[in-house]
């Protein structure tokens, strides 16, 4: 089987500059919907109410959890806590109501159900993740761009690493721009997958990259346009199946990871849709602009070149 | 051309042995248990407990699986969790007659149900998190008021050293309750002294008392101040509580604050609770003393009188009581480490401790003033202290490198040094409520994370084989053996494997498959230009591996990042991640080549290779390279 039949190099570069303006909308109205909106923080950032509730027959957790949920708090936590007829429920904080509200709120309502559950005990707990976190954050945001930076800087050169960087955070801060502007929770599971889009869509621009030096030293022919339409061109095969396969995990993980890993399959799918987007055209488009050209990558083996020479890469 | 030596298939199938093996003990579930152990660092836990626990059960006609003595614990395993509560009950009863002074501490338990061979490999299943198979939750109590008393007790040290700096002339400092009584001689001192704590005390106010003739001043804690050192207090203790879960080596254990005085603690995958439990509830702290060696103090040691003032009595590890004063020449604030070791003369047990710039100078002061006379190192647990050891001092001891000896066991020297190390509590601290948390969750988020590895690793596969043929199937194997090097190592490590690590799972196998999509892409291409099998097949992982390597390598700095700066569930998500990416390497590049090194590589006159179909466009129609 075979599903590309690409016969002449797509002229990609042809509509970066419409295709970037694109994504700087995007951007911006990601980064808009950031302040505007704010992030749906989950109950791991915010702290919140705990409950401790206790059935005289063994408790039907499916239900509680159901009843629990359309009372509208967002993301709660039903466990069973020390024998099966004791039941744990966390729930995140909600401006303007107070521990107490809310725990008189999801007792009236277990009652309607079953007549039998006392509540035990309820308390506020502080967020799991402390004030370092948003620290610690960004110190991992600086790790990564810095390393990332360095290393594609030695293996290439500065200006792919500088449109690496700047596609990757384009990406990340879209989804967060997505979960921003549809008030998703954002839980701690969201914030891995965040972080390790990342690594993911780096990953993707690196692939590329690697095309345009080879075929740098491979065909001189060409010009910088016509070298990386060339590189995308001949990498898009891979580029479709890698991310098809990672993308069939993810959504097996949309339709069987539950409640739990659903928000987490989301990020990662606006990641890979992103990823390949922003690869093709945030990170190769940069390149191009920055003016990458053969001598960048490949060191003049004769000092008196020809500046005219059109082997020696055009200036865009 | 397409040949390993035999060394690197030697390699092969020695990693492939070693990740079956750490692979095979997930597959056996767990028993659960009941485990006894030692509540106390001077009782131990021997054959003999072995033989109550086996008479209790007995008695009870409970009938366990096996009844073995572990390390330093008994546990006793049983078919059904029913059977297990029923003999935690009558172990209870037997080995615990007063339940105001627990001698053990008896714990349910999950334990491996892995055969005893691999146990003996070290191999032993997964660290479940508490989201998957739920855990122990503690929830402890913070003593405000002594974390008050111990801010108090040291103001007023400073008070006192800060009055004679100042010479201010004063009747007496004394600390009562949760104030402090300065007693003065006139009204112009007492103005004087009054001025200096506004001053210079920002935490303290003070009051004059007037009494005739006598004049005093009440000084107590500011109410801010006071919340501050409870806020403090509070968050000193979740540190320590960090540090010493640490020791135990537990990962991503929650640790939150609830209420105002209230820490919860939720260990997942925890083995030994009774082991965390312990660690976690004492609240040991270190002082140094001098003996008392008065002869009213002698005769009080002997006779089991009164004790003389400003002295206390405690009891030393055999039993004979030792009255010390009050005084404390040093506590284990001033200790940066300890560790144990044996003494290099007599090749008893110890612990070393190493204290600070501080602690140093005062400890070599000491043993310079006291010389001939004893000086006792007490431990606080739970509260109560017992003398650990009262050498007489021999000579001034300086560097601040202290050897703690007496007749200690390795082990005993072994808990001693986890404890001071572990760090001290900003105030005492005790267990008020202890759980297990239902795997109810879990099970069905194992169930939900399973289901996804699985079905998308399988329409990954199956979408490989239709569509690069043998090729496909080679990078399946690979892809299959990936995940078995990953559940292998997760084993091997006994990370702790989360709801978001599963995720991690799926996600690393979703991006393991790029590396063979490279390959096998540029295999194509390669043929596509003409090349001949066995040069595309070189050519295709030779040029594939730079990029491989290049993608990997910028992942992998993500992943060390997560792993370096986050926390708890993002953690074990980066565990995962990053363990995934390089077995990744190895079972896609390293791995498969072999594979198709094993099947192409003898053909000396290969004609075609079975990548499915490889498009040429100068033909403009398929051209069938099999």
């Amino acid at each position: 089987m075979e599903l590309f039949k690409i016969r002449k190099d797509i002229p990609f570069m042809r509509h970066a500059l419409v295709l970037n303006a694109v994504s700087f909308v995007t951007f911006a109205l990601a980064v808009f919907f950031l302040f505007s909106r704010g992030l749906h923080l989950s109950v791991e950032f915010t702290g919140g109410t705990l409950m401790e509730v206790s059935y005289s027959q063994p408790a039907d957790l499916q239900k509680v959890r159901g009843t629990v949920a359309t009372l509208g708090f967002g993301e709660v936590q039903v466990q069973n806590f020390g024998s099966a007829r004791d039941v744990m429920i966390r729930l995140p904080a909600q401006k303007g109501v107070n521990s107490a509200q809310q725990s008189e709120k999801v007792l009236s309502a277990l009652k309607a159900n079953d007549p039998d559950v006392t509540l035990r005990r309820t308390e506020f707990v502080g967020p799991q993740v402390g004030d370092e976190l948003a620290e610690d954050g960004l110190k991992a945001l600086a790790f990564v761009v810095i390393g990332i930076m360095i290393y594609l800087a030695i293996r290439f050169e500065w200006k792919f690493a500088v449109s690496a960087i700047i596609a990757n955070l384009h990406d990340v801060i879209i989804i967060l721009g997505f979960f921003a502007f549809f008030q998703w929770e954002f839980s701690l599971a969201v914030l891995a997958a965040v972080l390790a889009v990342l690594g993911y869509s780096v990953n993707e621009s690196v692939v590329i990259f690697d095309r345009i030096r080879e075929n740098f030293r491979r065909y001189r022919k060409m010009n910088t346009v016509e070298v990386i339409d060339n590189a995308i061109t001949s990498t898009i095969s891979r580029t479709i199946i890698t991310h098809g396969s990672t993308q069939i995990m993810v959504l097996s993980m949309l339709l069987f990871g539950g409640e739990t890993l659903h928000y987490f399959a989301m990020a990662l799918t606006i990641g890979i849709c992103f990823g390949i987007y922003s690869s093709v055209f945030v990170a190769a488009a940069i390149a191009m602009w920055l003016g990458i050209q053969r001598e960048d990558l490949i060191k003049p083996i004769k000092k008196d070149n020809d500046p005219n020479d059109e082997n020696s890469g055009a200036v865009v | 051309m397409n040949r390993y030596p035999v060394w690197k298939y030697v390699i092969l199938v020695v990693a492939l042995l070693l990740g079956v093996v750490y692979t095979l003990p997930n597959f056996f579930g767990e028993a659960p248990a009941v485990q006894v152990s030692s509540a106390k660092a001077t009782i131990k836990v021997d054959t003999t407990t072995l033989q109550k626990v086996e008479d209790a059960l007995k008695s009870a006609g409970a009938t366990p699986q096996s009844v073995v003595l572990e390390g330093t614990s008994v546990r006793a395993r049983f078919q059904t969790t029913d059977q297990q509560l029923k003999a935690k009950d009558a172990i209870q009863k037997a080995l615990i007659p007063d339940t105001a002074d627990p001698q053990f501490v008896v714990a349910l338990n999950l334990v491996s149900r892995s055969p005893d061979w691999l146990t003996a490999l070290h191999a032993s299943p997964m660290y479940l998190g508490l989201d998957l198979r739920g855990g122990v939750h503690f929830m402890l109590q913070v003593d405000m008021q002594a974390a008050l008393t111990q801010r108090i007790e040291s103001l007023t040290g400073d008070l006192r050293s800060m009055m004679r700096e100042k010479d201010i002339r004063h009747g007496g400092i004394a600390r009562n309750g949760q104030s402090i009584e300065i007693r003065l001689r006139d009204a112009q001192q007492q103005d004087v002294a009054k001025r200096l704590i506004t001053d210079q005390f920002a935490d303290l106010q003070s009051r004059e008392v007037n009494n005739g003739p006598d004049f005093s001043l009440v000084v107590s804690i500011k109410p801010e101040a006071a919340r501050k050192v409870q806020e403090q207090a509070l968050k000193q203790n979740i540190t320590t509580l960090h540090n010493r879960i640490n020791e135990l080596g537990v990962a991503e254990p929650v640790i939150q604050q609830q209420g105002l005085d209230r820490i919860v603690v939720q260990l997942p995958g925890v083995q030994d609770t009774a082991k965390a439990k312990d660690i976690l509830g004492r609240t040991a702290t270190l002082e140094v003393r001098m003996v008392d060696e008065s002869t009213e103090a002698r005769a009080a040691e002997q006779a089991g009188g009164l004790v003389p003032f400003g002295t206390e009595r405690y009891l030393e590890r055999d039993g004979r009581p030792l009255i010390v004063k009050k005084q404390v020449v040093l506590t284990g604030d001033n200790l940066t480490d300890a560790q144990p070791g044996f003494d290099s003369q007599t090749q008893e047990p110890v612990v070393n401790l190493t204290l600070d710039a501080k602690g140093a100078r005062i400890f070599k002061d000491v043993t310079r003033d006291n010389v001939g006379k004893r000086m006792a190192i007490i431990l606080f647990e739970k509260g109560k202290g017992e003398v650990v050891t009262a050498p007489v001092i021999r000579a001034e001891i300086g560097g601040g490198r202290v050897q703690i000896s007496g007749r200690m066991s390795t082990m005993e020297a072994n808990d001693t040094a986890l404890l001071l190390r572990a760090g001290s509590l900003a105030a005492p601290m005790e267990i008020i409520e202890e759980r297990t948390i239902g795997p109810s969750l879990g099970a069905e988020n194992i169930a939900k994370g399973f289901n996804s590895v699985t079905w998308g690793f399988l329409v990954i596969v199956a979408f490989m084989v239709i569509y690069y043929a043998m090729f496909g199937l080679f990078s399946g194997i690979a892809l299959g053996v990936n995940l078995l090097f990953l559940v292998a190592i997760l084993s091997m490590l006994q990370a702790t494997l989360t709801l978001p690590g599963m995720a991690a799972m799926a996600l690393a196998l979703g991006m393991a498959i790029d590396s063979n999509v490279l390959i096998n892409e540029r295999v194509r291409e390669e043929l596509r230009n003409g090349v001949s099998p066995q040069a595309a097949i070189h050519a295709g992982y030779d040029r594939a591996w730079a990029t491989i390597f290049d993608s990997n390598i910028t992942t992998l700095i993500a992943g060390v990042a997560l792993l370096a700066f986050g926390s708890g569930p993002v953690r074990g998500f980066a565990v995962v991640h990053c363990i995934g990416i390089l077995t990744s390497m190895f079972s896609a590049v390293f791995f498969s080549r072999g594979l198709v090194n094993l099947w192409y590589g003898g053909k000396k006159k290969l004609k075609s290779v079975s990548i499915g179909t490889v498009w040429r466009p100068e033909a403009g129609t398929a051209v069938k390279a099999d």
